[in-house]
């Protein structure tokens, strides 16, 4: 016991030399052999746009113009851009309602398919298939569904004695409806809590069920600790995909056909940067802008797993 | 090193050097595009932005493929800026582009086109027959970078039923006189609780914010496209008029809710299914009526200015050349015989005996050649014994004359994005048009300054 107390993390240099090593062995050539098409794509399709684009961002490229170096100009000029304000208030508005959004929405799924015994299968089809359903197609059955006069969604709250809002025209509603929206394809977060929930030891029940444990307190003593991984692997990814949020929005408000639908409370930081890219050509400060995205989910994501770390539960090591 | 060492050191270095150069060819679009050398053909032209179409385009596209003696390679799709720029910086341009005419200052002041005066003059394309708004649109001082091709004039739709039903006559729906203008909107307009059911005078916002700003007397742009004039107290009054035929309705929201609802081009119409009383439209909306709900009773009205005079916003594609095209004497060939008045009026015979075919109206065809225009409506086009269509196509041939257009600028995709933002800010009741154009100004300005 005492020496597992006193064991040390090697340290980087330590961690460096065993690397090294480890390419005397033929199976360390072999493996990297076999990854070697994924390296390849990444470095092509990755890493070699992402070098480019860093080097863009200080720069006026513009495809057509000839380009010249401006320093540190595209950063001082998108600081005092309202719209990169506007942008990064509508993707954290829709970041704080569609994340809590899809994780409780997926896992209350989750949760009722792991008791279903008989179809489960069925409906775990039938609550993914919003995911693989174009996000496009998904834009245009967010129109119809959210449609303030004659919307489904509506016309049921109607039924409840509601006066629905004009989701989709109403700019203090786009983002909610959107987000609500969002939240209909939750079938992949889904499918990952139902993995973490079926990995739960069923004895962990039984023993807090003998001892009395209310179905609250089994899910909130046994249930939520056991899969916390699961619950903090889907909100980084959820967090990430809000700040990326892109192809519906787009779709719905600033694509093809749509002049009288756009709408700066749609205008999240994606479209903002498609817009200067394609739209006005100054992929230099379309470059400047992705990367200081870049950097805030990067901020975010380090924040989420500091803090996560405190109330992560990996079996067999706490970290 | 052993031999099998070796074999793994030489396949790690060309995998490394495969991943490396991998990564420079993905970086390699950053380099500045410069016009290639020009080769031949190989006897394809290649056309961007103008897939096969309908009669219309097709006919005229088979002639224009004789006159030119080269197969055309024109995939489907129309003009895409990202398409477009990917061909630009791989160094593999179209040779001829199909592009709206309202972009075409946008690439030429990027020098991504040529200016076609040399091509109009060796091939003797006749610019006096073409509508000088048109030719506006596409002029850079003394430079012109596109030919105009279509042209979309606007007037006035009104839905005779809908004006009979509150007493009116069509040409109580006249833009002239605001303040009646206003009155008729709240006469006609249907509200069921906060849900419109009926809308009275849709002003086309945030679209055709420059057409009220014309009928109010100002141009939102200068005529050289330097200045932007969008917080002129006219531009102001024009737009707080045309949102006030909004608010009636409740707002935007119920308003383009409903808007959203429309069967715009099914049998169900808005016109049809009595849901408007008029607004201002784009002149192919008769033919789709015509076809669609034949049934329906309608005038076409020509959009006034306060004073009575008609006035109508021209916008339509245009035919340019890119740097960098193989051979731009062949795209000049091709972009004067498509835009000749024989290959029109060839071309609108074709439709005439279609439409007849199908049992269909023929509503005409419009173009930015004068010439073409009369001929067609000379020569080809039959009244369909329909006086209210017959009337409206009259009066879309007249009305073109009276077209103007938001002149180019080297900054227009962003000075289109700054009006049209301050518009829809205003529609959404985030800020009064006095403070949505000021904003917008400033951003406009901004933006053209930067392009100058």
């Amino acid at each position: 016991m005492a020496s597992i107390a006193t064991k040390q993390v090697p340290g980087p240099l330590a961690r460096a030399r065993h690397w090294a090593r480890g390419w005397r062995e033929r199976e360390t050539w072999v493996a990297y052999l076999f990854i070697l098409p994924w390296i390849i794509g990444f470095l092509a399709f990755t890493a070699g746009p992402m070098i480019a684009s860093a080097w863009l961002s200080f720069t006026d490229y513009s495809i057509v113009y000839p380009t010249q170096k401006v320093g540190l100009d595209n950063y001082r000029e998108l600081l005092d851009d309202p719209k990169v304000t506007t942008a990064l208030k509508n993707n954290l508005v829709f970041a704080l309602f569609s994340v809590p959004g899809t994780l409780i929405v997926a896992l209350g799924l989750a949760m009722i398919l792991a008791r279903v015994r008989w179809g489960g299968g069925f409906f775990r089809t039938v609550f993914y298939l919003p995911n693989i359903t174009p996000p496009v197609a998904v834009a245009i059955l967010y129109l119809l569904l959210f449609n303030g006069s004659v919307g489904i969604i509506n016309q049921g709250l109607e039924a409840i004695g509601i006066s629905g809002p004009f989701w989709t025209t109403d700019p203090k509603w786009i983002k909610p409806g959107l987000a609500a929206m969002n939240v209909w394809s939750v079938g992949g977060t889904m499918v990952i809590f139902l993995a973490a929930l079926k990995s739960v030891p069923q004895h962990l029940y039984e023993a807090a069920a003998m001892d009395g444990a209310s179905s609250w307190r089994r899910f909130k003593d046994v249930t939520l600790p056991m899969i916390s991984p699961a619950i903090f692997f889907n909100t980084i990814i959820a967090t990430i995909y809000a700040f990326t949020y892109f192809t519906e929005a787009y779709t719905a408000y600033f694509g093809a056909g749509t002049k009288d639908n756009q709408s700066e409370a749609a205008l999240f930081y994606g479209i903002y940067i498609f817009q200067e890219a394609f739209v006005n050509f100054r992929m230099g400060y379309a470059s400047a802008l992705a990367w200081v995205l870049f950097a805030i989910i990067m901020v975010i994501t380090i924040v989420q797993v500091k803090v996560g770390n405190r109330f992560v539960y990996y079996e067999g090591n706490r970290k | 090193m052993s031999g099998r060492r070796k074999r793994y050191a030489v396949l790690a270095a060309a995998a490394a050097l495969t991943a490396v150069a991998a990564s420079l060819a993905s970086a390699a679009p950053m380099k500045n595009a410069s016009p290639s050398a020009t080769s031949a053909t190989n006897g394809v032209l290649d056309i961007m932005g103008f897939g096969p179409g309908d009669e219309i385009a097709n006919t005229r596209a088979e002639i224009a493929e004789k006159a030119v003696g080269a197969r055309v390679n024109n995939p489907r799709g129309g003009f895409s800026d990202q398409t477009f720029l990917a061909a630009v910086a791989s160094r593999d341009v179209p040779d001829l582009v199909y592009i709206d005419r309202a972009k075409v200052g946008t690439y030429a002041a990027r020098n991504a086109f040529i200016p076609l005066n040399a091509c109009i003059a060796k091939e003797k394309i006749e610019l006096k027959q073409f509508r000088a708004a048109t030719l506006a649109e596409v002029r850079f001082g003394p430079r012109i970078y596109a030919i105009p091709e279509f042209t979309n004039q606007r007037t006035i739709i009104v839905n005779d039923r809908v004006a009979a039903s509150a007493g009116l006559q069509p040409r109580d729906l006249s833009v002239t006189n605001w303040a009646k203008l206003r009155q008729v909107n709240r006469q006609l307009l249907r509200k069921d609780g906060n849900k419109v059911t009926r809308i009275g005078f849709d002003p086309k916002l945030p679209e055709f914010f420059p057409l009220w700003a014309k009928a109010n007397g100002v141009s939102i742009l200068s005529k050289d496209g330097k200045k932007a004039l969008l917080n002129s107290p006219r531009a102001i009054a024009a737009l707080t008029f045309a949102y006030s035929l909004i608010q009636d309705h409740g707002g935007w929201g119920p308003f383009k809710s409903f808007r959203d609802t429309w069967d715009f081009f099914g049998a169900k119409n808005q016109v049809a299914e009595n849901q408007i009383g008029a607004w201002p439209m784009e002149a192919f909306y008769y033919s789709t009526l015509a076809q669609n709900s034949p049934g329906v009773q309608i005038t076409g009205l020509p959009f006034t200015n306060r004073k009575g005079g008609p006035i109508t916003l021209l916008t339509g594609n245009g035919w340019a050349i890119p740097r960098g095209a193989k051979d731009p004497g062949l795209s000049c060939k091709w972009i004067k015989s498509m835009t000749r008045w024989e290959t029109w009026l060839a071309a609108a015979k074709v439709r005439f005996n279609a439409q007849k075919a199908r049992n269909r109206p023929f509503t005409g065809v419009y173009t930015a050649n004068a010439v073409a225009d009369v001929k067609i409506y000379e020569d080809v086009y039959q009244k369909m014994g329909r006086a209210d269509f017959d009337e409206a196509v009259k009066l879309l041939v007249q009305v073109q004359r009276y077209g103007f257009v938001v002149p180019p600028t080297k900054a227009g995709a962003e000075f289109q994005q700054a009006w049209m933002d301050a518009v829809t800010r205003v529609l959404n009741g985030q800020q009064s048009p006095r403070a949505a154009l000021n904003q917008a100004q400033r951003e406009a300005q901004r933006a053209i300054d930067r392009a100058n």
